[in-house]
């Protein structure tokens, strides 16, 4: 009972308070044996912290070997010309130099921004208008929920394939039913400006992954908030825009730097249905990272690519968290 | 049990309507609702229909033969269906043989990455120790860390290490844990009692067995998010096994249908249903375990 009490609702952060009210209640409830208990918990308190780091060892272990070893040794790459085949030969700032000159490298985060910017909106305003739509208590939701949400799970080279021959100009689908509205497809995936709109049309096929995610959202919005602005008299409208949009935000927020992060790395489709053409025009910064350390074997080159890749994400992330505070809207704040 | 709290708001709607039809009257509330309803469900089923048309195409290109996939229009029911284009696929190149090795690194990959994130996350959740919340934030860090970052470098020790061609690049990173699947279950440990672990301390449980006998079976459904979630990457992985896998008779799925797709080019059906086998296992899973999907979708993507 106590626990409840004292535990924040959200069980994310604040995880030591938490225990310390366990403690707290614990020890409230057995009275007596104060003395004792806390006598025994110091001892136990050592024994944790001993399993604390041996249980977080696997973790640990591999952070410093997959992941901090690999970061230092790759930002000293930066500085080499390496081809893995001969020894790596010290080339100071040349990558550097190479990378500002390189037409390529700026075309390549181009591109990739203008797919991100293209992709995550629309995902993001399908993926609430779905969710919306099915919050409305409609019957079958199960298997409309289902439905939508299956392409989601689809990825990879299966999805590469198969969209490739929807997405072709002459006998896919999509242009079939393009031509039914009356309406001449364009070669989708080799013309320089519909290249990009087909990656994001396909990209969309699953927003169902963001409307299973706003859904819960939505269904986790308690409904007496309903309930009081329906009887102040508020229309549909007003409750979608007043109270499901702002106490929806932080989920938006969260799928936004989610949806960044992964559009940015987008590679597998690329490489399957397009190889970067034509004319570069779907050259994403993955696929000239991976043609540059796996096809002409510049490691050293790739490597800086990473790190521009890295701290570009660094920096979007930053800039929608520094964002965050104009519009994701906490309950905390508000006044209930 | 120790069921998630979204696992309730996730379902209500669905189990009141279910418990709705039973009599008469209610009966007629139903069809009542549903002509409410029809507005939404007017915009909801082209959606649908729209969402489903790519795999309905897909699968029946798959069934057709090699003219009619290129008939306009479109004949969406093919007669008669060529089961026989899904064998001939599976023969033309070897993926009897990748379907084992995938199978053989996904499930290595699985059990790795679910008992290794388990154990950290449990460090993380249920023990007090110093460090414990900076570490965790480091945690959260390498989330955002992109895996081209590292992958170079990895690529450089792994290759030094002897492991080109083989399946350990792959399956070794994985006895370490994921940061994805660490703060999930760390998650899911934070909704579960601490009255548990405490109880079972004071009847003399080791810190071990409060983990594997008290925790571990509580959390069958967050154990089984990660496990599907693993199953579903580790199955379409394929930048990793492109840069690792060399010689054919390693190839995994991904790496044999992309080799399939450039050799049977014009072969529209072949490609289909090669495509729809490889994905065939997920599709299966995902209509078995949908609900841990969803929770495991849910409870990460809920928390900022």
């Amino acid at each position: 009972m106590l626990r409840g009490v004292c535990r924040p609702s959200g069980a994310d952060g604040h995880s030591a308070s938490g225990r310390w009210c366990d403690l707290a209640a614990a020890s409230a409830a057995t009275g007596g044996g104060d003395d004792k208990r806390l006598r025994r918990h110091s001892g136990l308190q050592a024994e944790e912290t001993r399993y604390g780091w041996l249980f977080a060892s696997p973790w640990i272990i591999g952070f410093v070997i997959l992941t901090l070893g690999p970061m230092l040794f790759s930002a000293a790459m930066t500085f080499t010309d390496w081809s893995i085949l001969k020894a790596p030969r010290w080339i100071g700032m040349a990558n550097y130099s190479e990378l500002l000159s390189d037409p390529l490298v700026g075309h390549s985060f181009r591109v990739t921004s203008a797919y991100a910017l293209g992709y995550i909106p629309l995902n993001t305003v399908l993926g609430l208008l779905l969710a919306v739509l099915l919050n409305q208590r409609v019957s079958l939701l199960r298997y409309y929920r289902t439905a939508f949400y299956m392409p989601s799970v689809l990825s990879g080279v299966a999805v590469s394939v198969m969209w490739r021959l929807i997405l072709s100009a002459d006998f896919g689908v999509l242009n079939y039913l393009l031509s039914l509205l009356g309406i001449t497809g364009p070669a989708w995936l080799s013309d320089p400006t519909w290249v990009l709109p087909a990656f994001v049309l396909m990209g969309l096929w699953h927003f169902g992954g963001s409307m299973v995610v706003y859904l819960a959202g939505l269904q986790g919005i308690p409904t007496d908030l309903y309930e009081a602005a329906q009887v102040d008299g508020a229309s549909w409208w007003s409750r979608l825009w007043r109270i499901t949009l702002p106490l929806i935000t932080p989920v938006i927020f969260f799928q936004l730097i989610i949806g960044t992060i992964n559009a940015l790395q987008t590679f597998t489709q690329a490489f399957i249905m397009t190889k970067g053409g034509p004319m570069n025009a779907s050259l994403f910064i993955v696929l000239y990272l991976y043609q540059k350390a796996f096809e002409s074997f510049q490691m050293g080159y790739a490597s800086l690519i990473a790190w521009c890749l890295f701290l570009y994400i660094l920096l979007l992330t930053l800039v929608l968290f520094r964002s965050s505070g104009r519009w994701v809207y906490y309950e905390g704040q508000s006044a209930s | 049990m120790g069921m998630l709290p979204m696992n309730t708001t996730a379902e209500t709607n669905g189990t009141k309507q279910g418990a709705k039809y039973q009599t008469g009257r209610s009966r007629d509330r139903r069809w009542r609702s549903l002509l409410r309803q029809l507005p939404i469900h007017l915009l909801l089923l082209p959606g649908l229909a729209i969402t489903m048309i790519p795999l309905v195409w897909s699968v029946s290109a798959s069934l057709s033969s090699l003219g009619d996939v290129f008939r306009w229009p479109i004949r969406w029911v093919p007669s008669p269906a060529i089961w026989g284009n899904y064998v001939e696929a599976m023969t033309l190149q070897p993926f009897g043989l990748y379907f084992r090795n995938t199978a053989f690194v996904t499930a290595a990959r699985v059990v790795a990455l679910t008992l290794s994130s388990s154990l950290v996350a449990f460090a993380f959740a249920r023990l007090r120790w110093k460090w414990r919340d900076r570490l965790f934030l480091v945690v959260l860090a390498t989330m955002m860390l992109p895996d081209q970052v590292t992958m170079i470098p990895r690529f450089v020790l792994f290759s030094r290490l002897g492991w080109v061609n083989t399946y350990l690049p792959l399956v070794f990173p994985a006895v370490f844990g994921g940061p994805f699947f660490i703060f999930l279950l760390r998650q899911f440990f934070m909704t579960l009692p601490t009255e548990l672990d405490d109880a079972a301390r004071m009847d003399g449980a080791s810190v071990f067995q409060t983990y594997w006998r008290i925790l571990m079976p509580q959390s069958k459904p967050a154990l089984t998010a990660v496990a599907i979630f693993e199953f579903q990457w580790s199955w379409n992985a394929f930048l990793e096994p492109l840069i690792y896998l060399h010689s054919k008779s390693k190839w995994l799925v991904s790496l044999g249908l992309r080799n399939f797709a450039g050799e049977y080019i014009q072969w529209w059906n072949l490609m289909m249903a090669a495509s729809i086998l490889v994905m065939l296992p997920i599709l299966v899973l995902f209509f078995v375990g949908q609900r841990y999907f969803i929770q495991g979708v849910v409870f990460t993507g809920l928390k900022g």
